[in-house]
């Protein structure tokens, strides 16, 4: 039973207002459109053998997703799937290790320091097509061969340094100085401070950003998409296979990879809440 | 807390004059001076307590000691050697935190063990070291938690196992029990005092609380505005306040104006009544409070100083007065106080 909790269960005799239906049935039709073209996309993934790429569903089959990994394919989706990962794997990493840097920096003024926070904010206004673009001729003015981890990852960079920038901040601003000075006062040298204090305190933070940066370049398309040379990333890929052909197959894609977001983000919530409540620890129960 | 047999040894072979002397120190931020020219001699094995309001500088004062903070001018010495550029682990100095600042991932074990790893000491040393300080704080079987599941009373004793583990010379406490509730307080106060009689090292504790400096200090600091106000035994500074804010800020004071100067008068030696041959001061009763072995009676008086008697609850309801009634305020010449303040040296009564 619930001590102390306040409960706002309508009891007898005193209704909801009409207000709470209209912004109930509001909220419920943005829910519809907001999941269910993905529904009927999740339930179309699993079409017969027979079906086409709208209802009615003839049959129920997994043939769908045998077709992604067949090969012979217009599209190698396997191989570019496996990209995808690499490269937000990589682009998480460096996210993770510049936006702690600077954000553990950016607690103390430094010399340029609102400079460098305002080029940020700027290249998360600056329009995606534009920088991925603008990288492209960088690349071909140099003469260098535009590639996945080259200008296809700085691409990427020019997108997740910024948000991670920012989440960091949030992180910091609630991370209490007084563990640095104890641990100075216990003798603890700078990287070891770093080390056992700063980095372990901060990791349920560091996790959430390094999940950020994970998905923002997994589905990455606008910025990446002019410089990614020659072996293309999972999103570029399905975006030519939408152009040139369409069966159930697109769907199966679309059910696999919405998947795999949901297991990294599931993941790393399921980390980031261990950590929190093993250090919350009995407060809940007391 | 008992202490078992606890040994600190002292770096030094001779005794030193003084545990922490303090010279001209001075604290400056950009152009406002938070600490202005302090200078203090704390003799071995004290407990001093930093008292003043907020923001008179007293915990600048703490923590230019332990070395988280940078001295702008002036010299801190610990045990005759000067410390003033060295790093806080260096200077002999441990720090306990006002929010204790133990480390959330870690258990109280590994918390009280830390500086011990940061050393290189090999995991069973340091853990029977630390169960040792957990003992001592009477933590012992507590050993496992983290710290988010002890209570305020709980991390403190924690967080002291972690500063003693060290063996600093000198603890450091930024106002150690103002998180607690008032009971614990004064339970945990004297618990700190005899920890510090019985590792015979000297302790620091910045407070805002007077009752709590006068029943811990062996020597008690008032500060105001950056500046020292007064150092004594909290005995000489109750009887002989040296200044108005003194007076005023360690409470139990009247402060009055006489054509002689000002005057410091202990409320308890003030009596409520008629005026005789001596001095008075009229005024009308504000409140009365009844506080068991004392009533408080508060005057609103011409001038608009406040005043109050503390009166021995027999001899208040004898002749109670209440709320609005006009009354005087009357004591005897020699239990006036003479404030520092340009006042001439005789008495011309």
């Amino acid at each position: 039973m619930m001590v102390g909790g306040r409960t706002y269960s309508a009891g007898p005799g005193e209704g909801r207002p009409w207000t709470f239906y209209a912004l109930a049935t509001l909220f419920g039709l943005f829910l519809l459109f907001l999941y269910g073209p993905m529904l009927v996309m999740y339930i179309l993934s699993f079409q017969g053998p027979e079906g086409g790429v709208t209802f009615p569903m003839v049959g129920f089959s997994t043939v769908w997703f045998a077709e992604i990994v067949k090969p012979g394919q217009m599209a190698n989706i396997p191989a570019s799937f496996a990209r995808s990962i690499a490269l937000a794997a990589i682009v998480s990493l460096l996210t993770v290790v510049f936006s702690v840097a600077a954000g553990l920096a950016f607690r103390r003024r430094f010399a340029g320091s609102g400079l460098l926070f305002y080029l940020a904010v700027a290249s998360l206004v600056m329009p995606s097509l534009l920088v991925g673009f603008g990288i492209g001729l960088g690349f071909k003015a140099m003469g260098w061969k535009t590639g996945l981890f080259t200008s296809a990852l700085g691409a990427q960079l020019t997108w997740t340094l910024p948000f991670g920038l920012f989440a960091m901040f949030a992180v910091v601003n609630r991370f209490n100085r007084a563990y640095e000075e104890a641990a100075d006062d216990l003798g603890a040298n700078p990287w070891q401070r770093f080390r056992y204090v700063t980095l372990p305190i901060l990791l349920p933070g560091i996790i959430g950003v390094g999940m950020g940066a994970f998905t923002l370049s997994y589905d990455e398309y606008a910025r990446t998409t002019l410089v990614i040379g020659e072996r293309n990333t999972l999103p570029i890929e399905i975006y030519a296979l939408i152009s040139s052909a369409s069966s159930p197959m697109l769907f199966a894609i679309g059910t696999v990879t919405t998947a795999v977001s949901f297991l990294i983000i599931g993941l790393a919530l399921w980390r980031i809440l261990r950590l929190q409540q093993r250090r919350r620890g009995l407060e809940a129960v007391r | 807390m008992r202490v078992v047999q606890q040994k600190f040894p002292s770096t030094s072979p001779a005794v030193p004059r003084f545990d922490v002397e303090l010279v001209s120190v001075t604290k400056r931020y950009d152009q406002a001076v938070a600490v202005d020219a302090v200078s203090l001699r704390i003799p071995p094995a004290s407990y001093c307590c930093l008292l003043g309001p907020s923001g008179c500088g007293k915990t600048s004062t703490l923590r230019m000691i332990a070395g988280h903070e940078r001295v702008t001018e002036g010299d801190v010495l610990i045990r005759d050697r000067n410390v003033t550029d060295l790093p806080p682990a260096r200077r002999g100095t441990a720090m306990m935190f006002q929010s204790y600042a133990l480390f959330p991932h870690l258990n109280c074990l590994d918390n009280v063990a830390f500086s011990l790893k940061m050393r290189g000491i090999g995991k069973a040393e340091r853990r029977g070291r630390a169960r040792e300080l957990l003992a001592l704080v009477e933590m012992n079987g507590f050993a496992e938690r983290l710290p988010g599941q002890l209570s305020g009373g709980q991390q403190q004793r924690v967080a002291l196992a972690r500063s003693l583990i060290t063996e600093p010379q000198v603890l450091l406490l930024d106002e150690p029990l103002s998180a607690l509730d008032p009971f614990l307080r004064v339970r945990m106060r004297e618990e700190l005092k005899r920890l510090q009689r019985e590792l015979g090292i000297t302790f620091i504790h910045v407070t805002h609380s007077q009752d709590e400096a006068m029943a811990l200090s062996d020597l008690m600091l008032v500060m105001d505005q950056g500046q020292v106000q007064q150092v004594g035994s909290p005995r000489e500074i109750f009887e002989s306040p040296a200044s108005a804010f003194v007076a005023r800020f360690i409470g139990g004071h009247n402060v009055v104006a006489t054509p002689q100067g000002a005057v410091a008068i202990r409320a308890d030696r003030c009596r409520i009544g008629a005026p005789g041959a001596g001095p008075y001061l009229t005024g009308r009763v504000a409140a009365v409070e009844y506080q068991g072995t004392v009533v408080r009676v508060a005057l609103e008086t011409q001038s608009g100083e406040p005043a109050a008697a503390l009166l021995p609850d027999d001899a208040f309801f004898a002749r109670p007065v209440r709320p609005g009634e006009a009354t005087t305020l009357v004591w005897s010449e020699q239990d006036a106080h003479r404030l520092a303040s340009a006042i001439p040296p005789q008495r011309t009564d």
